[in-house]
């Protein structure tokens, strides 16, 4: 199973790739094998205002319905529009082709990307899935 | 892997959209060990099964298979099952692995004095079936010179696949045509691998629970515990032709579904196809212009229509003239059609 170490990620199996004050969210290819097939992700609209750990959107896989959770706080300036013809992008690419959304991030004091404190490194995160099995 | 009934299961090997698409083009291989198999032998067998169940199996050939079910005495499905007569005094009942218990003492209680024993074999069988269009052709080579042609629909015969002992018997639950292979549990591995050996190249690939889901909710089959229960009658399901009051004598349940038969019906069981790609899940009301007249009972995409499909229990009138039918989907009205079930027939 594939985790990038480049990545910060959530206990939600969100994953976010910062660039900038750029951060760019999907959820993690642990997340797609425990979901199964997806075949429907609602996503917040461009402009919306965001908050971690807070629901803002769904997906739908053929089992069953989670929770999209942002992993930052900022407002949403693009979503993958391609996902809405093509939401097994997710399953097929859950790093690249199947991200979800982008979100302009406040910078702190010395210009960096404003990022919750509790959000997890790779090899954090790998050792959380390990444990839930 | 997911737990069912006790049973630990693959809810599926890869994608189950794959799978799904496998058992309609080529064959798909499922482990359904988890099942109930209860045998039910003596000279009153027969008698003591047309008593206990709805159907009428003492007059079922031996070598064929009915599907039936067993009622409470009011009337509610307590189980459905599909009946093997394996033999003149020999019949093996295949219940659901979640309520195996229950059908275990009714059938012990229902057949108490009527010279039949009953007998919980679950553990000396294991269940792979193999289904789809490919499956005859696949199973064909190991099947020990069995003329699977011989096989009609809904029959069975005890015979060897991969040189081991199994009663091989041409029923299913996915809408395909295919082959269910009950076997000794030291068994099952090897005829596994021998069909995975043999299908692969033929595009067989095993599949798992959810892949089971959405095959037989194309095909309109109802799920004990989604579109059955205690609280339903065979007649709500659509399904009230497997109640067979021409049979002699009484059977439990009797008088309640003569009562229910006679009667119109409070809710029915309806096909909904869904225009969105959001899925209808169990338990979503169905709403008929706005208001609740209805419950779905089981909801997936289908990876064959390439939309969302459900089964729900409406009250009839919402079904008929034109009224706006929806389904809540977390507090969204979601537009929905009546569709005929099933959703999917193969072509013959």
């Amino acid at each position: 199973m594939s985790v990038p170490a480049e990545l910060h990620y959530t206990p939600e199996h969100e994953w976010v790739s910062v660039e900038g004050t750029s951060a760019s969210v999907g959820i993690t290819e642990y997340a797609t094998q425990q979901l199964g097939d997806v075949v429907y992700i609602s996503l917040p609209t461009p402009g919306a205002t965001v908050t971690a750990g807070e629901p803002c959107g769904e997906v739908e896989s053929v089992k069953s319905v989670s929770d999209l959770y942002s992993p930052v706080d900022g407002e949403v300036t693009e979503v993958n529009s391609e996902l809405e013809d093509d939401p097994s992008l997710v399953n097929a690419e859950p790093y690249t082709a199947g991200w979800m959304f982008r979100v302009r991030v406040a910078q702190d004091d010395n210009g960096d990307p404003a990022l919750p404190p509790d959000l997890l490194s790779a090899a954090e995160y790998e050792e959380l899935t390990k444990s839930a099995g | 892997m997911t737990s069912f009934a006790g049973w630990q299961m693959p809810l599926r090997y890869a994608s189950e959209t794959a799978e799904h698409h496998a058992v309609r083009r080529a064959a798909g291989l499922f482990d359904l060990s988890h099942m109930g198999e209860i045998l039910v032998n003596g000279p009153g067998a027969g008698a003591a099964l047309d008593y206990a169940l709805t159907g009428f199996l003492s007059v079922l050939r031996p070598g064929r298979a009915r599907y039936t079910m067993i009622c409470a005495e009011d009337g509610g499905v307590l189980d459905d099952l599909v009946v093997y007569r394996q033999g003149e005094d020999e019949f093996l009942v295949i219940a659901n692995a979640a309520n195996t218990d229950v059908v275990l003492a009714s059938l012990r209680e229902r057949a108490a004095g009527r010279d039949a024993q009953v007998i919980d074999a679950t553990g000396d069988y294991a269940l792979v079936a193999i289904q789809g269009p490919a499956a005859a052709g696949i199973l064909a080579p190991l099947a020990g010179g069995l003329d699977l042609a011989a096989i009609k629909y809904y029959a069975g015969t005890f015979g060897e696949v991969a040189g081991r002992k199994a009663w091989v018997a041409r029923t299913g639950y996915t809408g395909e045509d295919g082959f269910e292979v009950f076997c000794r549990p030291e068994d099952a591995e090897p005829i596994w691998s021998a069909l995975v050996s043999q299908g692969t190249p033929a595009g067989l690939v095993p599949a798992g629970l959810a892949a089971r889901d959405t095959l037989r909710l194309e095909a309109g089959m109802p799920l004990y515990g989604n579109e059955l229960g205690p609280d339903v009658t065979p007649f709500e399901a659509g399904l009230g032709r497997v109640v067979k009051f021409d049979k002699p004598g009484a059977f439990v349940g009797r008088r309640a579904l003569a009562a229910r038969a006679s009667s119109g019906p409070v809710k029915h069981l309806v096909g909904l196809t869904i225009q969105s790609r959001r899925i209808a899940r169990h338990g979503y009301p169905v709403l008929a212009d706005g208001k609740t007249h209805g419950t779905v009972t089981s909801g997936a995409p289908s990876p064959t229509l390439g939309v969302p499909i459900a089964m729900a229990y409406l009250e009839p009138a919402a079904g008929e003239g034109d009224h706006v039918l929806a389904v809540g989907i977390r507090g969204e009205a979601v537009p929905a059609h009546l569709t005929d079930l099933p959703f999917y027939r193969r072509r013959p």
